[in-house]
């Protein structure tokens, strides 16, 4: 039974509403809180999309969000966010960006629709328009009946919720999510992912989201930057850096060393540790002739599959 | 939780986007329903309208007592009416500053408006402005039932509404001068029953003292600072003033000023209080409030 022959091609990046070329761009942005430095000589271009921000606690993620937001003076340097620069244009930023923060700050004595209504004039939205968006986004979110419940009483992944749609409320251009899936058990965690990429795309927003693990990044950013001890340690497009190796992977039912003997005999390069499974380097000739093999021996194909790099292999040693 | 997503699709908002002026008056609204129970639980409504019933209640009984007894002037003056009823005032203060600025401070939510396109200033603006508004309601309600009894009772209209009118100025100078204090208290600490104790205890406490002084003063025959030492309790202030400035009598008329310099001091002490206050405030938010 011959199984998915090659992965799905990457989906293609929906159109977001406005191009910047880049989301965001610093250069050689520098911030020392007295003797400590958060953030040395940063230069880096995050495009739109979904960009993974990814460092240890204290790397200077958050740090870096608060001088995009335009809250914190950068020390040297300076940072453009969707072209507007951030020590003069705050105010301007803050109407289009939305921001959910890593700590907790949901007041509990009041329900998620009238936090987040609250909260969407307080992006500047009238009343009427203001209640409608908070009522839709909740409930892109995930939040139904029990947004007219207080806050106190939610679970953290409801909780996470409404941090996220307070980002939402008033369609920014871009979010800044801080550690979305602190907290989280692994089911709430892969669907605050899933909304995450969804954010992106079936909203149009930009997302720069961080994390302090490269892996769960890896499954919904477009870019990944990697900064430690605030420094920039990488800054890469996922696409490139997952892209197809150029080797495939074969597993057969049965006569493995002679499917491998007949492809060595055309001149492929085989690795195999004799095994039902061996790797071999891809082009069109070798994928027909395993195709043919198996098809003379008679010999069941149960996959066919290119292989992908993984982030996780490039940044060993970040995690 | 249920993933199933009945989807209209995300709707793009381009509608109107308002700026800070916009925000501050709806924070300000938010503000002073807050301060007043409205869109909050029943037992958040039950303080601050035992304590409005509670001020309003005298100037009804007043307006019977002079109904019934034809006397030609109510039998408390309307700034004296400040300076009798500040217990059920301070309170209103404990528990009112705490609510606007404390649950913002203790839950986080500083984070959520500093990320908004407003100012620090801006929130502080809106927070201050709603408790000051509130505060001077409640003191601008009960007197305007005082007038309106009087002129019932046939009263001298002139004489009635210049009264009142004034009342209304004292009340706006002591609302104005207790929000600061009660703002810059309750944002010292992020717990709300701390805030609301401290509120109310501060307040005793500098009456007790300013009374103290006083007669200690006035038995060493130092009338001044038997005066002057009222312009450390707000409502002595404000009585002092209200008596050199207006005319009126004080409610303590033993210690009322008798010289332009000791309403001056008066004066000046209202100034550096709103101005000290602000400033403490002004500088909290601008250095330790975190993101």
């Amino acid at each position: 039974m011959p199984a998915d022959p090659v992965d799905h091609a990457a989906t293609p990046n929906p159109p977001t509403r406005r191009s910047f070329g880049a989301a965001i761009t610093t250069r050689h942005l520098t911030k020392q809180f007295g003797p400590v430095t958060a953030l040395q000589d940063l230069s880096v271009e995050m495009p739109t999309g979904v960009v993974g921000l990814v460092g240890a606690n204290g790397a200077g993620k958050s740090t870096l969000i608060k001088i995009l937001l335009g809250l914190l003076p950068p020390t040297g340097g300076d940072a453009q966010i969707l072209g507007r620069d951030a020590r003069t244009d705050g105010l301007a930023i803050r109407q289009v960006v939305g921001y959910m923060p890593e700590s907790d700050c949901l007041p509990p004595d009041v329900s998620a629709t009238e936090l987040v209504v609250h909260l969407a004039r307080m992006s500047g939205l009238p009343s009427a328009a203001a209640r409608e968006r908070a009522a839709d986004t909740l409930r892109h979110v995930g939040l139904y009946e029990e947004r007219y419940r207080p806050i106190g009483g939610y679970s953290t992944g409801m909780k996470q919720r409404v941090k996220l749609a307070q980002a939402l409320v008033h369609d920014p251009q871009l979010v800044l999510l801080d550690e979305p899936t602190n907290g989280l058990d692994p089911a709430g965690r892969d669907e605050m992912l899933d909304l995450i990429r969804r954010v992106h795309v079936d909203f149009g927003i930009s997302v720069l989201v961080t994390s302090h693990l490269l892996g769960e990044l890896e499954r919904i950013a477009d870019h990944v930057v990697v900064i430690e001890a605030g420094v920039l340690q990488r800054s890469t497009s996922t696409a490139e850096a997952t892209a197809l190796s150029g080797v495939l992977l074969v597993e057969v039912t049965d006569r493995a060393d002679e499917v491998v003997a007949r492809l060595r005999a055309l001149g492929a390069a085989v690795e195999t540790d004799g095994g039902p499974t061996f790797s071999v380097a891809a082009d069109a000739r070798v994928l027909d002739a395993v195709t043919a093999a198996t098809a003379e021996l008679g010999v069941g194909l149960v996959r066919m599959q290119r292989r992908r790099h993984h982030l996780t292999e490039l940044f060993g040693g970040t995690r | 939780m249920s993933d199933v997503i009945h989807d209209i699709g995300f709707r793009r908002y381009e509608g109107e986007r308002f700026g800070r002026g916009w925000i501050v008056r709806s924070l300000l609204v938010d503000t002073i329903r807050g301060i007043f129970g409205l869109g909050r639980p029943a037992r958040s409504k039950v303080m601050p309208w035992l304590l409005v019933a509670i001020l309003a209640l005298p100037p009804i009984v007043i307006g019977l007592v002079v109904l019934i007894t034809g006397a030609d002037r109510p039998p408390i003056s309307y700034t004296q009416y400040l300076y009798q009823l500040n217990l059920p005032i301070s309170l209103f203060l404990a528990g009112s500053a705490p609510y606007a600025v404390s649950r913002d401070l203790r839950h986080g939510v500083m984070s959520l408006y500093l990320s908004r396109p407003l100012m620090r200033s801006d929130y502080l603006a809106a927070r201050y402005a709603g408790l000051a508004i509130s505060m001077f309601a409640i003191m601008a309600v009960p007197q305007t039932l005082l007038m309106i009894a009087a002129l019932l009772a046939e009263l001298p209209v002139d004489e009635q509404l210049v009264g009142w009118a004034g009342g209304l100025l004292m009340s706006a100078l002591l609302a104005v001068l207790l929000s600061a204090f009660g703002l810059a208290v309750a944002t010292l600490t992020p717990r709300r029953g701390v805030g609301v104790a401290a509120i109310i205890t501060i307040l005793l406490v500098v009456q007790g003292f300013s009374f103290a002084l006083s007669g200690l003063a006035s038995e060493e025959d130092l009338s001044d600072l038997a005066v002057v030492a009222g312009a450390l309790d707000p409502y002595r202030l404000i009585d002092g003033l209200s008596s050199w400035v207006l005319g009126v009598d004080a409610a303590i008329g033993e210690f009322a000023p008798t010289a332009a310099w000791q309403a001056g001091v008066l004066a000046l002490a209202w100034l550096l209080g709103v101005l000290g206050f602000g400033g403490l405030l002004l500088r909290r938010y601008r250095n330790s409030v975190p993101l």
